[in-house]
């Protein structure tokens, strides 16, 4: 159902009266607009105590760099994952297990921007075994693991600057990708900016994915200096094609915002990784000399490394005919998404008054035709007429994203205007649209970008929040909006706080994962060098100022608890094991003054505080998290002596364990 | 002779064979914190954890009331109940081959001696792992309070609701005896009886 504008404009003034009279009336007051909800909304998203949500929901961090799960319908907050920051509750980035995680080229980096979860796929659908973000400052690519929801694996991006196209996935998962945002000289070097034009670059990666611990860089396609922005991968009679979205084809190095908004059109790259990998297997492809970081956690022992890379792979389009192809398209492109079956290309462009859809088999049909307006550094461009499906005329104003119910229609994402458009695939017809509170970014369907939407709600992420809560200063939560889309029209269902800044998100049904989850680290398969199995094998030794302790933690005590002989300046690392062989029965560990976070300990695994005394004295310990009854009796003391004292060095195990001890000793 | 009461007696048999691995008897404990619930299993060769970690679990719970750690090592009727089961098995099968009624009577009335005797010695373990508490070491400690798993139904002991009732093996083992007391009470020689014979005269002749 369109409005005309002059109509649209009329419901706009009859609504502002409205409001202000309503306003005056609750004596100015501000009431929530809760007008939008029809019908009973709060018995759809209820979940009551003690059940389960429908949907896992994974939304990016923005700005936190981390990814935090929601349950939909409700609309809770079942984790935060740390990804790309450190994270003081569990240790995450701070103990010597988990800080290899966030070593670059540029050494240890406590934070990131994470943009765009992606579920990993089989068949071009969500299967449930990892999930990747991607680091947006110093480009990097994560996977986390979806049977324990942690960050498992970490590969840095060469050649990069701004890793926002990032990291969707080929619908088999051999593949993800990342593309610069930002152009620099490849490789980086010392150049003027105003050389733009010249010396400037950009690339897209192809990254590995599908090995857990192996992810690499397969190769780099190297291109014009434009920003890349989003991609998506084909899928069905377009699997095998990559789509990318650029703006920026000014090649502007200053003042973007106008420079930048000059050309008509900007394109749409359109990569065919297949060809990629034969001109990889004929050699075309160059090793370049490209420094970069890998980091992954080893499951036996629960610790990361992280090993420095030397070299990629890089293509130049001009020696590889028919890698890539540019789709013209309106307006600084922002979001470029493939609905399900695979045929139709969809567009945001942030200043287009249309939606561009482009056709796969057109495309195919026009690079037959060599139907090209002219070439760009050797990839010929595509015109738009015989690449063009259709176009969604008058949808609203900028355009961003794109996402699809399985049932022929698809859902624009709308900033400026403040809306969900929803319109129909083929005949490209707006047929509803519902206000978001305000200024949506990304939006999001239960596997609304793979072949297999599950369409019955809509995730809205809001850029701006202002009155939608109750007012926290300043610096208020992102907003996200639930919404029903079951039914012909789209029906509001809730309004819920969200962490960081979500970028894109992803769902899927929670029976995909929620009976594959750990519930403890098996203690017999714990190959940490430093794990201490039993409470009898807890001990202390020195090895010039380096101390290493050796400590069990099980309800309600740590083994040993009372240790001496440490000297100031000493570099003491507490290795503690929780040999806890049960669900969710977490212990911390912190101490008096130490400069670090606190580790957290799950069942059966081990990790390592690092503290370097500086004064003598009594340091005590404790369990952080709350354990069991005797928690607080959940504690301990560290006897710190001056340099050159004859402390002896001294770990003691309780006297209850050498009790039990010397019991079993006695057969008792 | 009939064949019934024979066959009855070798089935009974093999239900006695049959139970030598399974569960004997199970005890569940539930409680706030463990709404999935912890368990222990009983089979006449060994106690284990419902699951694999369950057992050293609860003996870390029960450190804090004293209790001793459940040890299948240290129960040394682990080591005869076993062959308890294989002689009872046997029994009844030399019991099918003689034919006999006495024969089957007497396996019975030892079943039922095995069986009584193994719940009492069941019960004593329980009693024994509920009331000898290391009050020395315990960290709870409640006046007159005993942590007894009950031998049939369910207990609260402290948080935990212990629930004990017999598993799968205990069922097969009822079944056997089911079938000796009915074999028992069958008739085991055609009738009338006069038409047994010894050497061609009728029995009654020869009495």
């Amino acid at each position: 159902m369109q409005k005309s504008p002059k109509s649209r404009a009329l419901l706009a003034v009859v609504t502002t009266a409205a409001v202000v009279v309503a306003a005056y009336a609750c004596n100015a007051n501000r009431t929530p607009n809760t007008s939008l909800i029809t019908g009973d909304a709060a018995s759809k998203v209820y979940v009551a105590p003690g059940a389960y949500d429908e949907f896992y929901a994974f939304m990016s961090g923005g700005y936190s760099g981390q990814v935090s799960v929601y349950g939909l319908p409700s609309g809770r907050l079942l984790k935060l994952i740390p990804v790309f920051s450190q994270f003081p509750e569990d240790g995450y980035g701070y103990d010597a297990e988990t800080k290899p995680l966030l070593e670059t080229t540029y050494g240890f980096i406590p934070w990131d921007d994470s943009h765009h979860p992606e579920l990993s796929q089989t068949d071009g659908v969500p299967d449930g075994r990892w999930l990747f973000i991607n680091a947006n400052n110093t480009p990097r690519v994560a996977r986390i693991d979806l049977t324990r929801f942690e960050t498992d694996e970490i590969l840095q991006i060469p050649n990069s600057a701004g890793g926002h196209a990032s990291p969707f996935a080929t619908p088999d998962t051999k593949y993800i990708v990342s593309a610069t945002r930002f152009s620099v000289p490849i490789p980086n070097t010392d150049v003027p900016i105003d050389s733009y034009k010249k010396n400037f670059k950009g690339t897209l990666s192809f990254i590995t994915a599908d090995q857990p611990g192996k992810m690499d860089i397969a190769f780099q396609i190297l291109m014009p200096g434009y920003n890349y922005d989003l991609g998506h991968a084909g899928k069905g009679p377009s699997n095998g094609w990559f789509f990318f979205t650029s703006y920026n084809s000014e090649e502007a190095n200053t003042k973007l915002e106008e420079n930048a908004s000059q050309n008509d059109k900007d394109y749409i790259a359109a990569v065919n990784y297949k060809r990629a990998e034969e001109c990889v297997a004929q050699g075309k492809a160059k090793p370049q000399a490209a420094e970069y970081v890998h980091s992954y956690v080893d499951p036996g022992t629960r610790a990361a490394t992280a090993e420095k890379k030397s070299s990629v792979k890089v293509i130049n389009p001009t020696e590889c005919p028919g890698l890539v192809y540019y789709l013209p398209t309106p307006k600084s492109p922002h979001g470029v998404d493939v609905d399900p079956t695979g045929e139709y290309i969809v567009a945001g462009g942030k200043l287009a008054t249309v939606i561009p859809v482009h056709s796969f088999k057109k495309l195919q049909q026009a690079i037959a035709d060599k139907a090209f307006e002219k070439e760009v550094e050797g990839i010929p461009v595509l015109k738009y007429d015989a690449v063009m499906a259709g176009e969604v005329q008058k949808p609203g104003l900028g355009p961003l994203h794109t996402e699809f119910d399985g049932k022929g229609y698809a859902y624009t994402s709308f900033f400026i205007s403040s809306e969900v458009v929803k319109w129909k695939l083929g005949t490209w017809e707006v047929v509803d649209r519902i206000p978001t509170y305000y200024s949506i970014g990304h939006l999001m369907i239960p596997g609304g970008d793979s072949k297999q939407p599950w369409g019955k709600y809509l995730v809205a992420m809001n850029k701006i929040t202002k009155d939608r809560y109750l007012p926290t200063g300043p610096e208020m939560a992102q907003s996200a909006q639930l919404i029903d889309i079951s039914g012909d029209k789209m029906k509001l269902l809730l309004d819920f706080p969200t962490i960081g800044e979500p970028h894109y998100a992803q769902a899927l049904p929670a029976s995909l994962i929620k009976d594959k989850q750990v519930k403890y680290h098996k203690l017999a398969e714990n190959t940490n060098p430093w794990v201490t199995k039993s409470e009898s094998d807890g001990g202390i030794a020195r090895t010039g100022k380096r101390v290493d302790v050796k400590m069990i933690a099980i309800r309600s005590h740590f083994a040993p608890d009372n240790i001496e002989g440490i000297q100031v300046g000493d570099t003491v690392n507490f290795h503690v094991t929780n040999i806890e062989q049960d669900w969710d029965i977490l212990h911390g560990f912190a101490v008096l003054g130490a400069n670090t976070s606190e580790i957290v300990l799950q069942p059966g695994e081990t990790h390592t505080l690092t503290w370097i005394p500086k004064s003598p004295g009594i340091f005590p310990f404790y369990c952080t998290d709350f354990c069991s009854a005797l928690h607080q009796e959940m504690q301990g003391y560290i006897r710190v002596s001056p340099v050159g004292s004859s402390t002896k060095l001294m770990a003691n195990i309780s006297k209850k364990t050498q009790a039990q001890l010397s019991d079993a000793k006695k057969g008792k | 002779m009939l064949k019934l009461p024979r066959l009855l007696l070798a089935l009974a048999a093999v239900l006695v064979f049959a139970a030598l691995p399974l569960p004997l008897w199970r005890i569940r404990l539930i409680a706030p914190q463990y709404p999935e619930g912890l368990g222990m299993v009983i089979t006449a060769s060994t106690v284990r954890g419902a699951a694999e970690h369950d057992l050293g679990s609860i003996n870390s719970l029960n450190h804090y009331i004293g209790m001793k750690a459940i040890d299948p090592d240290a129960i040394p009727e682990l080591e005869v109940m076993p062959w308890c089961i294989v002689a009872l098995g046997a029994c009844a099968m030399i019991a099918a081959i003689v034919g006999r009624r006495w024969g089957a009577i007497v396996w019975l009335v030892g079943f039922a001696a095995v069986g009584v005797v193994g719940l009492w010695d069941f019960w004593r373990w329980e009693y024994s792992y509920g009331h000898d508490l290391d009050l020395v070491h315990a960290i709870i400690k409640i006046p007159g309070m005993s942590y007894q798993p009950p031998l049939l139904g369910s207990k609260q002991l402290l948080n935990f609701v212990a629930t004990s009732w017999p598993g799968p093996g205990t069922l097969l083992l009822g079944a056997a005896f089911a079938l000796g007391a009915v074999a028992v009470m069958l008739p085991w020689h055609s009738r009338p009886l006069v038409e047994h014979r010894v050497d061609g005269i009728p029995a009654a002749a020869v009495a």
